[in-house]
């Protein structure tokens, strides 16, 4: 067999039988099916709460004796302030309020609360709210019209293609959930498995493991092998959380419901994933790689790749401005800057779309990345991989690239 | 066709030259001894034999040829500081550096369970690197350099770390191999252990080569004609001895220059003195690198 397609296999299994591995790969859907189970469990605590509420009321007006059932808010009827603050102290009614004479004119309603609260909860002001526009309008409008001047907007969005048919993506908040823990597992995934790169060559080196392996193949052959092996690994993960992904939106939607039955996962998004994961991935081992060189020992190794991997989980910080800016032309500079790439695309999938020419400019300067990076990284990676101990200096390596 | 051919390599570290202008060849059925004292640059001028380092100038040529993957696979190394992966099987380790070599797996595994067995290490074949001492991991790194039944194998400080036991089992495994027609390179500062084992040596000191050839013709260059003597009775004045020196147990004997040892032999046994050893004294390793490098400092 190939000797690269023999490190390649060995570095897989290595890598896919790491506790730390199994644990990361099988944990992630574990908590996700722990929210859902915990959102149900918290849900089912929570409704029996809601229980029926009294409101008092004084009607100075006049004219306020119908719709006093407001869903299960009651409102009562008394004849003088001092009667329903009799009733509040007795416990008979939540609270009560005064609409004065001179309501028409200010609006201002009196409320009257036992509670220390900072304002009425919006169920209260709600109900209160339609008790007084359906009463002032009553016998004025039709019925109908009533309930829809309470509610008069139920906006339903539907986005069309350009070809006037219905999208097959929707868009909306529940459309950003799902981009949003992706980018989340991604810089996740990208950062394990270039650490388990990193750690790999720095054990080598330590125990001097990689004077047999080169003695036995090529430099080239051996960062081939690792790098694929351990990205085969990464890509496994990946594969369980996307396959695992719409079993558990399915349980979500049904025991959560509302808008994460609106969750898509549009296949274009999976493969963009899985591309932007092979690349990031690519990127960041190459990067590993030529660290592990230089460095003298793995905790050192990390402290370097940690500087590299603050680009990659900018987008993560910035989640909010992005969904308030989808626009910003600082997305495009993320979009396409290589470090940065594979979150960001995710991420931006869920907002808005994505112009062809950003993502093809996006892959492309991430392919020259990788390409680039491997180049020099080949070359340091003989001188410095057998120097133990020292770790050369920024000059020592750019003079190293030119010579070697 | 020579097994290893080096000639006028040289290569710097920071400004610091490690090797320098170092030429020699080792012949085939050859175990070769690359001696010197700490940091004189043996295990550079290994790494750049093996392809892990290249030369600043200067050639290799291996088993006739520049080092390619072809050739790797002819090669056996046992590097001076030793490490396998610690979470990995001994069977699994062996039998993965073994496809490295172009073994193919059945025929790795039958041959690692061979040498196992040879080596006494059959029974700890199923643990894992990180549960052997040190020594039993030093055995199964020589079994990983030799498996693949390769051309040349090149042993950096093979002894150091082992118990005597072990030491005499690699030695007369080294032995075996040389029998085969293999070549062997052993690099140690430990001089005087090698002496036995090889046929020719190379002794450098801050890289350069100070002392090159055939062991035996060395040692005869350096003898510092004296006899050793083990006797009972009395020795008395003996025709062309100038001095005698008492050691215990033996006597050293120094010659004129212009007596031989047989004629110092003959005239003892003309005058019935029982000898129980005679020895043409040749002075160990360490000893002619101390007077050569001495020599140098002059």
């Amino acid at each position: 067999m190939n000797k690269t397609l023999l490190i390649l296999r060995h570095e897989f299994r290595h890598t896919v039988k790491r506790r730390g591995f199994i644990v990361m790969t099988v944990i992630v859907p574990l908590i996700a099916l722990l929210i859902i189970g915990a959102f149900q469990l918290v849900s089912g605590i929570a409704r029996p709460t809601v229980e029926a509420t009294t409101i008092g009321y004084v009607d100075e007006l006049g004219g306020f004796q119908q719709y006093t059932s407001q869903g299960y808010i009651e409102l009562v009827r008394f004849d003088t302030p001092d009667d329903a603050t009799d009733a509040l102290v007795r416990g008979d009614i939540n609270e009560y309020f005064v609409i004065p004479s001179d309501y028409i004119s200010t609006g201002v309603i009196n409320r009257y609360t036992l509670e220390k609260q900072l304002a009425a909860s919006p169920a209260i002001t709600t109900a209160i709210n339609n008790f007084l526009t359906s009463n002032l309008l009553a016998g004025k409008v039709p019925e109908a019209t009533i309930a829809r001047i309470e509610a008069p907007l139920n906006l339903v969005t539907t986005r069309l293609t350009e070809t006037g048919a219905v999208a097959p993506e929707q868009g909306g908040y529940g459309n950003l959930i799902i981009p949003f823990v992706f980018g989340i597992l991604l810089a996740l995934s990208i950062i394990f498995s270039s650490t388990y790169l990193l750690q790999g060559l720095a054990e080598e080196k330590e125990n001097r493991l990689i004077e047999i392996l080169l003695s036995s193949v090529s430099a080239r052959q051996l960062l081939t092998g690792k790098v694929l092996g351990i990205g085969a690994a990464g890509l496994v993960q990946v594969a369980v959380w996307v396959i695992s992904a719409p079993l558990l939106l399915n349980l979500a939607s049904s025991s959560i419901g509302g808008f994460i039955s609106t969750i898509q996962l549009p296949a274009d998004f999976i493969v963009l994933a899985v591309v932007y994961f092979i690349l990031g991935y690519l990127l960041f081992s190459v990067i590993s790689a030529s660290i592990g060189a230089v460095s003298s020992n793995s905790r050192e190794g990390q402290q370097l790749i940690g500087v590299f991997t603050i680009p990659l989980l900018i987008p993560l910080w910035f989640t909010s401005l992005l969904m308030f800016l989808p626009d910003n032309p600082v997305w495009v500079f993320f979009t396409i800057f290589p470090l940065s790439a594979p979150v960001e695309v995710i991420m931006r999938l869920g907002v808005a779309d994505i112009p062809v020419w950003q993502l093809v400019a996006s892959i492309a300067v991430l392919v020259l990345s990788i390409i680039g990076i491997l180049f020099l990284t080949i070359r340091i990676f003989r001188t410095y991989l057998l120097m133990y101990g020292k770790r050369p200096g920024i000059g020592e390596v750019l003079r190293c690239l030119r010579s070697g | 066709m020579l097994a290893v051919e080096v000639s006028h390599i040289a290569k710097t570290f920071d400004d610091k030259v490690v090797v320098n202008d170092l030429s020699f060849s080792v012949a085939r059925g050859e175990m070769f001894g690359l001696i010197g004292p700490n940091g004189a640059g043996k295990t550079t001028t290994i790494r750049m034999m093996m392809d892990i380092i290249k030369p600043d100038s200067g050639e290799v040529t291996i088993l006739g040829e520049k080092l390619s993957e072809a050739t790797k696979n002819k090669l056996g190394y046992l590097p001076e500081e030793r490490g396998l992966y610690r979470k990995l099987g001994v069977l699994d380790s062996i039998i993965y550096l073994a496809s490295l070599k172009g073994m193919d797996r059945r025929s790795a595994e039958e041959k690692a369970n061979e040498l196992l067995n040879q080596t006494g290490m059959l029974p700890h074949k199923g643990k894992k690197i990180e549960e052997l001492s040190r020594g039993m991991g030093q055995i199964i790194q020589f079994i990983v350099g030799i498996i693949h039944d390769p051309e040349l194998v090149v042993l950096d400080e093979p002894f150091a770390g082992l118990d005597p036991v072990n030491t005499e089992l690699l030695k007369s495994m080294l032995a075996e191999l040389r029998n085969q027609g293999k070549a062997l390179v052993l690099s140690t500062h430990q001089m005087n252990e090698i002496e036995e084992l090889c046929d020719r040596i190379l002794m450098i000191n801050h890289g350069c080569s100070v002392l090159y050839g055939n062991l035996a013709e060395i040692k005869s260059r350096y003898r510092s004609n004296s006899v050793l003597l083990e006797f009972e009775g009395e020795l008395g004045e003996v025709a062309g001895v100038t001095g005698k020196r008492t050691h215990k147990g033996y006597t050293e004997l120094m010659l004129d220059g212009k007596t031989t040892p047989q004629q110092v032999l003959a005239h003892l046994v003309s005058r019935g003195i029982v000898i129980n050893r005679f020895e043409i004294a040749t002075p160990p390793l360490n000893e002619i690198f101390l007077r050569v490098v001495g020599k140098a400092h002059e």
